[in-house]
């Protein structure tokens, strides 16, 4: 008789897998669903109520073009993105990702219905548990949206520019969607804390805000001064007095030539952006939390005997494929890779916390040894991509990613590496990779800074040069659109960083 | 608790509003990426949709964003043999190592490409050719079919089952399965009639022989009178209507002054001729006849792109055409039609024998004959001699052609006749 060697299992538990097979149904979501909220709650992630909807591929891209709202008013560019992204998905080029989710309460998670029960359970650990937990739990988006106000302001918003589209014609409201949508990114207040929404407010403001803000405008248009003193008042105030960085803002309130219904279509794509600012600023954060927790509550189910070892192997496939940063010279290299740098942060956090060396101890001497859920969720709640790699990224992974600095200047004739990870270049690659997230840095900082009030009512744009780096191609075509919403000529002046105006782009109308 | 909501079945194409949007918006580019895709296809080739592409950079949404210069620090992954201080060359094609930042959507520089469906490519098809909706409705409409029947099945919905069929089924089997316990039966009887004869009646042999009877009278009698798979079911299947067949005839002047923009209204012109045919003809064949002083009968290839230069004699080509009818095409067994293109240009001697031709050996054989003249500086001889045709017969039209929105009147009559 031949003794049979039991077979080590990594579980202390005994094997009780939730299903075996890969094909999932309505029962096993549930159950799956149910063990892992289980295992979230006792890591003590905090969600908003979560709703999951099974969804074909086709209402995936669906969701994929319209940037997730679940409600959206109707603009080409969706069709334009619906097209693009059905094609690459139809050639194979790209998978799906696995799940859009925007914070909302409830929060809505899509699953595919053609994916497996794995990559379900997946999608549920990673959106409805991890980004959920991450909506309701950092500061950003606690300040900046408002989970319950945003379905009925998206409803709200649709109604609107349909009922526009029908009173004043598709072309004229296209038009106006169109020059919004190019300054979709300067519609965000970067500093000041934003009104909440919610659409029964919406809806009763709207009305008086209307005549209110074409009544102001009258009023700052009205001052037409004795000629005499045309010069000196244009001397003595500037308008704005202080330069402003929300241009949609600075049009909505003040473009002299906008219908009260334009003006309310500008509101909507502002607040629109306002809404999306926040998941600009913590991508890193935003998937690296979604994909460590996703990570570490299946393995902790697995560790349970809940899942069988082909569901283990397939989840990591994935995972892995996910969490895959091609080095620089990679033909696939396109940027670091947001889920890769996030789910490494949080996880060697976690390990600074666990098992802390000697280096940790010396650049993490308050968080070694910590009680690592209680450290993750300070960093999940209280930080930015810039912040958060500011403070948390460790010289052990500026190795493991082998990262360096280069410094492109055109008044050089070669690129320089100005720090790799080693002992001298950890504070300056940590320090030059935080300002890469800096959204400030990364798009040109251009503000409102005059109106000629009393001459030809032009607008004035600043761009605030940094570094030297001037204004793309686009700048003319730009220009088009802000003119079109002020209605008169529009130039703007790059300024460098000692004040002198460089380069002057002008649109007249 | 999570709730759970099936969204499989709502909202199917909640995206359409927004193509619709796209398809408008640029609609011009569509437009004549779709009078490109119509150049390179064959006159009986409308039937499909069709891969459209736009200049990337005409559908861009732009957005302000850094251009290359300045002083710019980028971090990237994977070094391997760089350390602090090295200088190395930019890489080929692109300011900095690999893009990095705010650099603008890099798809805009590539072909936009994407798929029309048949409807939406017809439509962009007749929107050049101003014609009427209802003729549009027609055009566009997937052909009629009528139920035809083709013999039958062994599965079908009860409606249809054949009675006489399945009965015929069920004796057949009911005679094959019986045949072989019959045959037993009788030499079973045959044997118990040789033991009777021999007096032997009473014998245990005999008694097994009757019971061994019986047991097969039982078993022939077990054989269902019908059974499933006796069922015949009268099969139907999907035929267009009407099944008559046609053939087409498109004659073009091919002399030097025809220029590739006439022939391209001439395409259209034969194609609206085809498409009008396809939904009343079941099989059409075309035949392509150029000349110029000589007529000849070539392929579509030929007939749209070769050149030829020298003088007109379009009898010639209608002479052509009569001996391919007389020939290949008797009257009694095809609809004819017959689309002609020219600048107007003939031989002055020939345009009467052009006229006579037609009434006395062609418009009796023809359902209809219908003849443009493109971009004509005034009406030339032919158009005089024709002019003369159109009084005598209703199978003929004529017009003279500036714009692809003059080539719809030509065919009113014909479109009016199966409208009303």
């Amino acid at each position: 008789m031949v003794e049979s060697v039991p077979i080590p299992t990594p579980a202390a538990a005994p094997r009780q897998p939730l299903s075996e097979g890969s094909e999932w149904t309505f029962e096993l979501l549930d159950r799956y669903d149910r063990e892992i909220g289980r295992v979230a709650a006792h890591y003590g992630l905090d969600t908003y109520p979560k709703q999951i909807e099974v969804i074909t591929s086709e209402q995936m891209i669906d969701a994929y073009s319209s940037v997730g709202m679940p409600v959206g008013y109707h603009h080409w560019s969706y069709g334009k993105q619906f097209l693009s992204t059905q094609k690459s998905y139809q050639r194979g080029q790209m998978g799906l990702a696995y799940e859009i989710v925007i914070n909302s309460s409830p929060c809505i998670a899509y699953l595919m219905e053609e994916n497996t029960m794995t990559m379900q359970a997946l999608v549920i650990a990673h959106a409805a548990y991890g980004h959920n937990s991450f909506f309701k739990g950092n500061y950003l988006f606690r300040t900046w949206t408002d989970a319950e106000g945003i379905l009925d302001y998206l409803v709200f918003a649709r109604n609107f520019i349909s009922d526009c589209e029908q009173r004043y014609g598709e072309e004229a409201v296209e038009e106006i969607l169109d020059s919004c949508h190019a300054l979709m990114n300067y519609g965000v207040d970067r500093y000041k804390r934003p009104a909440r929404l919610s659409m029964a407010k919406e809806q009763v403001r709207q009305t008086e805000r209307e005549a209110y803000l074409q009544s102001q405008v009258n009023d700052l248009w009205r001052t037409l001064p004795a000629r005499q003193t045309a010069d000196q008042g244009k001397q003595a105030a500037r308008f704005p007095a202080e330069p402003q960085e929300n241009l949609l803002y600075f049009i909505e309130k003040n473009a002299p030539r906008l219908e009260p219904w334009q003006r309310e279509i500008v509101r909507i794509v502002r607040k629109i952006a306002q809404y999306f600012y926040p998941q600009r600023q913590t991508q890193v954060m935003n998937e690296g939390w979604a994909t460590f927790w996703h990570y570490t509550l299946l393995n902790h189910l697995y560790e349970e005997g809940k899942l069988t070892d082909g569901f283990m192997m397939e989840f990591l496939q994935s995972h892995t494929n996910v969490v895959y940063q091609p080095p620089f010279s990679s033909r696939l290299y396109s940027g670091i890779n947001p889920y890769a740098l996030g789910f490494a942060m949080f996880r060697d956090l976690r390990r600074v916390c666990e098992q802390p060396d000697e280096e940790d101890r010396r650049w993490f001497p308050e968080l070694a040894g910590t009680d690592w859920v209680k450290t993750l969720d300070f960093a999940m709640r209280n930080f930015k991509d810039e912040s958060f790699i500011a403070q948390y990224l460790s010289p052990r992974l500026i190795r493991e990613f082998k990262l360096f600095a280069v410094v492109d200047d055109d008044q050089e004739d070669k690129l320089e590496i100005a720090a790799i990870h080693d002992e001298a270049g950890y504070r300056s690659v940590r320090q030059l990779l935080s300002e890469q997230y800096n959204l400030g840095n990364r798009e040109p900082n251009i503000q409102v800074y005059d109106v000629n009030v009393y001459g030809d009512r032009s607008l004035t744009l600043r761009h605030y040069m940094h570094n030297r780096r001037p204004l793309g191609d686009t700048t003319p075509e730009m220009l088009r659109h802000v003119a079109r919403l002020w209605g008169y000529t529009v130039r703007i002046e790059s300024v460098n960083q000692d004040g002198q105006s460089s380069q002057v782009v002008t649109c007249q109308l | 608790m999570s709730q759970l909501v099936d969204r499989r079945l709502s909202g199917k194409n909640r995206s359409a509003v927004n193509r619709q949007r796209f398809l408008r918006r640029f609609k011009g580019q569509i437009r004549k990426a779709v009078s490109e895709a119509v150049s390179g296809r064959g006159v009986a080739d409308l039937e499909r949709g069709e891969k459209i592409s736009i200049p990337g950079k005409d559908l861009s949404e732009p957005i302000f964003h850094h251009g290359p210069g300045g002083r710019r620090n980028i971090i990237h992954p994977g070094n391997k043999e760089f350390v602090s201080g090295d200088k190395v060359d930019r890489p080929e094609g692109g300011a900095g190592a690999g893009g990095g930042s705010a650099s603008p959507d890099s798809e805009a520089l590539d072909e936009f490409v994407f798929e029309l469906s048949r409807e939406e490519f017809m439509d962009f098809f007749f929107q050049d050719l101003a014609l009427p909706d209802l003729v549009k409705k027609q055009l566009a409409a997937v052909p009629e079919v009528k139920k035809a029947r083709a013999g039958f099945v062994s599965s079908g919905n009860p409606s249809n089952l054949h009675v006489v069929r399945s009965m015929k089924q069920a004796i057949g089997r009911r005679l094959a399965i019986a045949a072989g316990p019959r045959e037993a039966r009788r030499e079973a009887e045959t044997a118990l009639d040789e033991l009777i004869e021999q007096g032997l009646g009473a014998s245990p042999e005999a008694e097994e022989l009757r019971e061994e009877i019986e047991r097969l009278k039982a078993r022939i009698a077990a054989v269902p009178f019908i059974d499933t798979w006796d069922l015949r079911y009268a099969n139907r299947v999907d035929q267009p209507t009407p099944s008559s067949q046609a053939v087409m005839f498109c004659l073009m002047d091919v002399s030097g002054s025809m220029d590739e923009d006439r022939k391209n209204i001439a395409k259209r012109f034969f194609m609206l001729l085809y498409l009008f045919l396809t939904k009343s003809y079941a099989r059409i064949d075309v035949v392509f006849i150029r000349h110029h002083t000589v007529a000849k009968e070539v392929d579509e290839e030929d007939f749209f792109h070769s050149r030829e230069s020298g003088g007109t004699v379009v009898s010639s080509a209608l002479e052509l055409m009569r001996e391919i009818i007389l020939e290949r095409y008797p009257s009694a067994s095809w609809n004819i039609y017959a689309a002609q293109a020219s600048d107007g240009d003939n031989w002055e001697e020939d345009s009467p024998r052009c006229r006579q031709l037609l009434v006395q050996g062609i418009l009796p054989l023809v359902q209809y004959y219908a003849y443009v003249e493109i971009e004509a500086e005034e009406p030339q001889s032919l158009w005089r001699a024709y002019t003369q045709v159109k009084t005598a017969s209703r199978r003929f039209a004529m017009q003279r052609i500036l714009t692809l929105a003059d080539i719809y009147p030509v065919f009113r009559e014909l479109f009016r006749k199966k409208v009303a």
